[in-house]
């Protein structure tokens, strides 16, 4: 329908420029993180918690850090996009998803909120219950 | 006994009158509580927490349970209507029937991602989006934008040929047939579908999206298949397991129904073709 437009704009992927193994492994039938025995990605997914990070990405804020209270669901890191907060986890693999951009993977918690913005094109996040 | 369809092969009629009982169900409020209940799992659901729905084992048997569930509700609207599946190892491009504007509509428009045809585009005024992550009201899709392509069947058939169910550490993690299916691992089938559609389906609340039912009826069609093809392998894990659903621990949110209880659906429904 509307792909000369489309084709103009940068897409998700290139905006974002870093994602974790799901797109890179779409096309091969082994990704990277497929060929990792799995006792070892749960071992070695101990987590050293990401840093700080706050941030203006295509005319959002968008900020992230350690966040205790939130250790359940974030993995002790918290998320938020113009003060909105991002509900973000964390797989055992070490990398990230949010509400959001639920079902594929992240490298860190900044690429989780940047895809977000590029994913909410300028609609606010409104809380979940 | 209710007969679940790919739904390439629906009549115009059974198209209308699934349609017809989906935006009966969104009228009532009752599609709604079904979204609200996905979203809260998916939230809740943790790789090193107590785990239902998603990234774990039960992830098959609760979304039969979900489905099952779904299904009644349509047909209490209209006793004809069954879940169709959509198998998008064969429809799939955005040209695809499933996308006409006779039955779901089709891709966003690139301004917002807004689907502008067919009977959920908001201009046709019975899909407002109530249960959300963000400001938007109508359905979007953005087919094929995130991801290119689809699952192919050789993907499927290499997942559909691992013989053990699910492995420890039972989440996002594992080895296994289970977690190649959900696609946090692997070739990435489930997964990669709802980034496929894009819109809601990539959200927390895909289900606002009703492509979500006939994606997850395929899904249960491909664990069906897998059982058939290694009847020695059974559900796991049997017992004893922390966090996880174990094959004869109930299930949230329903607490009456266990893995075990949803190992056969053919006592709820059949196929129209052989698993």
């Amino acid at each position: 329908m509307s792909q000369p437009s489309r084709l103009s704009r940068p897409t998700r992927r290139q905006a974002i420029g870093v994602t974790a193994g799901t797109l890179a492994g779409l096309a091969l039938a082994g990704s990277a993180h497929a060929a990792v025995p799995s006792g070892q990605l749960d071992t070695h997914a101990a987590h050293d918690v990401p840093e700080a990070f706050d941030e203006v990405f295509q005319g959002r804020r968008i900020q992230g850090a350690p966040a205790a209270g939130h250790l359940h669901h974030g993995g002790g890191y918290g998320v938020r996009i113009d003060g909105q907060e991002l509900h973000v986890m964390r797989n055992a693999d070490g990398t990230w998803i949010s509400v959001v951009n639920h079902y594929e993977t992240f490298a860190t918690p900044r690429a989780v909120a940047r895809a977000a913005v590029v994913e909410l094109q300028g609609a606010s996040l409104v809380p979940l219950a | 006994m209710a007969v679940r369809k790919n739904q390439a092969d629906l009549t115009a009629t059974e198209k209308r009158r699934l349609v017809d009982a989906l935006l009966q169900l969104k009228r009532s409020g009752r599609y709604d509580t079904f979204v609200s209940t996905h979203n809260a799992f998916i939230m809740s659901d943790t790789d090193t927490g107590d785990r239902v729905g998603h990234r774990s084992p039960s992830f098959l048997p609760w979304h039969r349970r979900f489905l099952i569930e779904f299904e009644q509700a349509l047909q209490s609207v209209d006793p004809s209507v069954t879940l169709p599946y959509w198998d998008w190892t064969v429809d799939r491009t955005p040209t695809a029937s499933l996308w006409a504007a006779d039955f779901l509509g089709g891709t966003g428009r690139s301004r917002d991602g807004q689907v502008m045809d067919g009977p959920f585009a908001q201009s046709a005024g019975g899909w407002p989006l109530n249960v959300r992550v963000d400001g938007r009201t109508y359905l979007r899709r953005a087919l094929g934008a995130s991801v290119a392509q689809l699952p192919t069947r050789a993907e499927v058939d290499s997942v559909l040929a691992m013989a053990t169910y699910d492995m420890a550490p039972w989440n996002s993690a594992s080895d296994g047939f289970r977690n190649h299916l959900e696609g946090w691992r692997g070739v990435n089938l489930h997964n990669r579908v709802h980034v496929w559609v894009g819109g809601q389906m990539a959200t927390g609340a895909s289900p606002n999206d009703p492509v979500f039912w006939m994606h997850h009826a395929f899904v249960d069609k491909l664990w069906s298949q897998w059982q058939a093809k290694h009847p020695a392998s059974p559900y796991l894990p049997a017992a004893g397991t922390r966090d996880v659903v174990d094959l004869h621990d109930t299930m949230r949110p329903w607490n009456n129904v266990t893995p075990a209880d949803m190992l056969d659906h053919r006592g709820y429904y059949t196929y129209d073709t052989a698993a």
